[in-house]
């Protein structure tokens, strides 16, 4: 009943954000952090709950980001079509790698993916199709409201809110489900969860799948707002670290920890792109390195678990006290 | 033809022979505490700008830049192990992966922030210049860095296996309780083997440097080049990694001649891959 509470306020406070602060750059890093929470609770789904640390998740962002452009770019179509081809290949590419690469434990799962990020993005800049390293273009003048192509943020703003919200949505009732506590399981020990009967290979294939589509999602509406993709934007290793920072810094296997983590380092981000120019791109990523490795040193449960320790604690002292002058007492 | 062939697969050798020295690095501290260094392919990276700030500062060949290379990157190494490896080596696979991960855009994008991303070359003409050996032609630095290399890397192998220094360490791998038992300090030994692992980074970024482009990114094609060594040569082996190198060295320049050079990397990342997915132990090692 709290929670419900705490969630409504919370709710409410986001859907108010972008007419409280209305400025232009205001909205537009407000839709920017959505997004990219989009695609940081897309890989905790299979990073954080299934403790698969991918570092190759920008491949379905890609998937979903270039299906976007390339329906518009070679068939007219509006850049929404893009969506379902982009799941699907996004989905299908995850089975595919995902078959042999989860069998690997721990590190080598993350360097399959890292190897797999970079062969997509060599192997498309050297496709035609798909723009080689120029990359694609969106409409360049909206022919009507499916191009999905605004001036303003505020549009995005909305659009990004109710795909998070179906994302988080889904995250949580996957979590609910047979499924989240197979992946609990699995996270913590996974040779007890299979010798108690859990599918291992194969729920960690759903979470990896569902994880992936999500993410090509992300990546087509990142290609709507800025109506282009090129290797580097829409394949870069960069972003998937983006991803696993943000959701690690948040809270990795905690439903919020990713918008938590977008709403700290995007704004974080622009402003100091926005200050320092060009060079600033360098220390912006300098900044990053330095917080990835204070979180994982110091608090590798992200912020919003020290949150909720806190919290936690806070709430359970005064019980403790009374239990302990109960049994003082006779 | 077959003269230019041959010369493909001697310089392809020579390239192996450096990826072996620090691919060597890598897997060592991997055998050691299961700890993979994400970070591994930025340490050669900061080797290749000591290399190069000795050229542009000194005026200084390799002669001065890869002994100094490596202790600057062996003193890193054990910064690096005691104010992060140790902690995150007892903390979820999510914190050790983030720790090296962030180490590694940290050491990226640093020297990225100062010296900018710009492509920086040494001189060609810094070592030697072109050698004719039997109508192969060889240019001097690449002989250079993999003649040294390969010997850093056996001298690595002996120090390994034939010292008092190599048995503790290897004490320490199998089982830390027990060697410390024994009265050797795991710290320690994991503090040198961090050591070494870095120094051996450090020569080979500064020998590399001699006739690689250097440019801060570079660390991350060189890192993946590490794993799909140690991964093909198996984890721990050092003769391994010698012979995968070489091997590596050789398949890159090969498909970068009968190929395109545009497709020498899809080959080795593609290459990883099939190795991940069929053979995971390694082609020596057992798993």
């Amino acid at each position: 009943m709290r929670r419900a509470i705490w969630l409504s306020v919370a709710l409410a406070l986001v859907i108010a954000y972008p007419l409280l602060f209305s400025t232009p750059f205001q909205q537009r890093l407000g839709a920017l952090v959505l997004l990219y929470a989009i695609a940081a609770s897309a890989w905790n789904i299979v990073g954080g709950y299934a403790g698969q640390v991918s570092v190759g998740h920008v491949v379905f962002f890609g998937c979903g980001a270039y299906a976007a452009m390339a329906v518009y770019h070679h068939l007219q179509l509006s850049p929404l079509v893009g969506i379902p081809v982009g799941i699907v290949v996004a989905v299908g590419i995850a089975a595919v790698i995902g078959v042999p690469t989860l069998r690997l434990s721990g590190h080598y799962f993350s360097m399959a993916t890292i190897a797999v990020a970079e062969l997509a993005r060599l192997i498309v800049i050297n496709i035609e199709f798909l723009g080689a390293a120029v990359g694609l273009s969106g409409p360049p003048v909206p022919r009507n409201v499916f191009d999905v192509s605004f001036i303003s943020a505020l549009p995005y703003y909305y659009l990004f809110l109710i795909i998070l919200i179906i994302t988080l949505g889904i995250t949580w009732w996957m979590t609910e489900s047979r499924m989240g506590f197979y992946l609990r399981a699995i996270r913590d020990s996974e040779r007890a969860a299979r010798s108690l009967g859990a599918p291992a290979s194969r729920t960690k294939l759903y979470a990896f799948m569902l994880s992936a589509g999500f993410t090509s999602v992300a990546g087509a509406l990142y290609a709507m707002m800025f109506g282009f993709v090129d290797p580097e934007s829409g394949l870069g290793i960069l972003l998937s670290v983006k991803m696993l920072i943000m959701a690690a810094l948040g809270g990795a296997g905690l439903l919020f920890g990713p918008l938590v983590g977008a709403a700290i380092l995007v704004p974080l981000e622009e402003i100091s792109n926005n200050w320092l120019g060009g060079k600033g791109a360098g220390l912006t990523f300098v900044l990053y390195g330095a917080i990835i490795v204070l979180i994982a040193r110091f608090q590798p449960g992200g912020l919003l678990e020290l949150v909720y320790r806190l919290v936690a604690k806070f709430r359970k002292a005064p019980e403790e006290v009374a239990a302990q002058g109960d049994k003082r007492a006779p | 033809m077959s003269f230019v062939l041959v010369q493909v697969i001697v310089g392809g050798l020579l390239l192996g022979a450096v990826y072996a020295l620090f691919s060597s690095g890598l897997t060592l501290v991997w055998g050691m505490m299961n700890v993979v260094n994400f970070a591994h392919g930025d340490f050669v990276m900061l080797g290749m700008y000591v290399a190069f700030v000795v050229y542009t500062v000194l005026g200084g060949g390799p002669l001065i830049g890869a002994p100094l290379a490596m202790l600057v990157l062996a003193t890193l190494g054990v910064i690096v192990y005691f104010a992060l490896i140790r902690d995150i080596m007892k903390g979820p696979m999510l914190a050790q992966i983030l720790g090296t991960f962030g180490l590694a855009l940290l050491l990226r994008y640093s020297v990225f922030w100062y010296f900018g991303s710009n492509f920086n070359t040494l001189p060609s003409n810094l070592v030697g210049g072109t050698i004719d050996l039997f109508g192969i032609r060889i240019e001097a630095s690449r002989l250079l860095a993999g003649v040294v290399a390969l010997v850093v890397t056996l001298a690595l192998h002996l120090l390994l296996t034939r010292t008092a220094l190599g048995s503790k360490m290897l004490a320490v791998s199998e089982d830390s309780t027990a060697a410390q038992l024994m009265g050797i300090r795991p710290d320690t030994m994991q503090a040198i083997a961090w050591a070494i692992a870095a120094g051996a980074t450090g020569i080979a970024g500064a020998l590399i440097a001699t006739f690689y482009y250097i440019v801060p990114t570079v660390g991350e094609t060189l890192g993946i080049v590490a794993f799909v060594t140690v991964s093909l040569g198996g984890f721990g082996s050092v003769p391994g990694a010698l012979v995968a190198g070489l091997l590596i060295g050789v398949i890159e320049s090969l498909s970068g001649y009968l190929i395109s050079a545009v497709y020498k990397d899809v080959v080795v990342y593609a290459m990883f891959l099939g190795f991940l997915w069929f053979r995971p132990q390694g082609l020596m090692g057992k798993m």
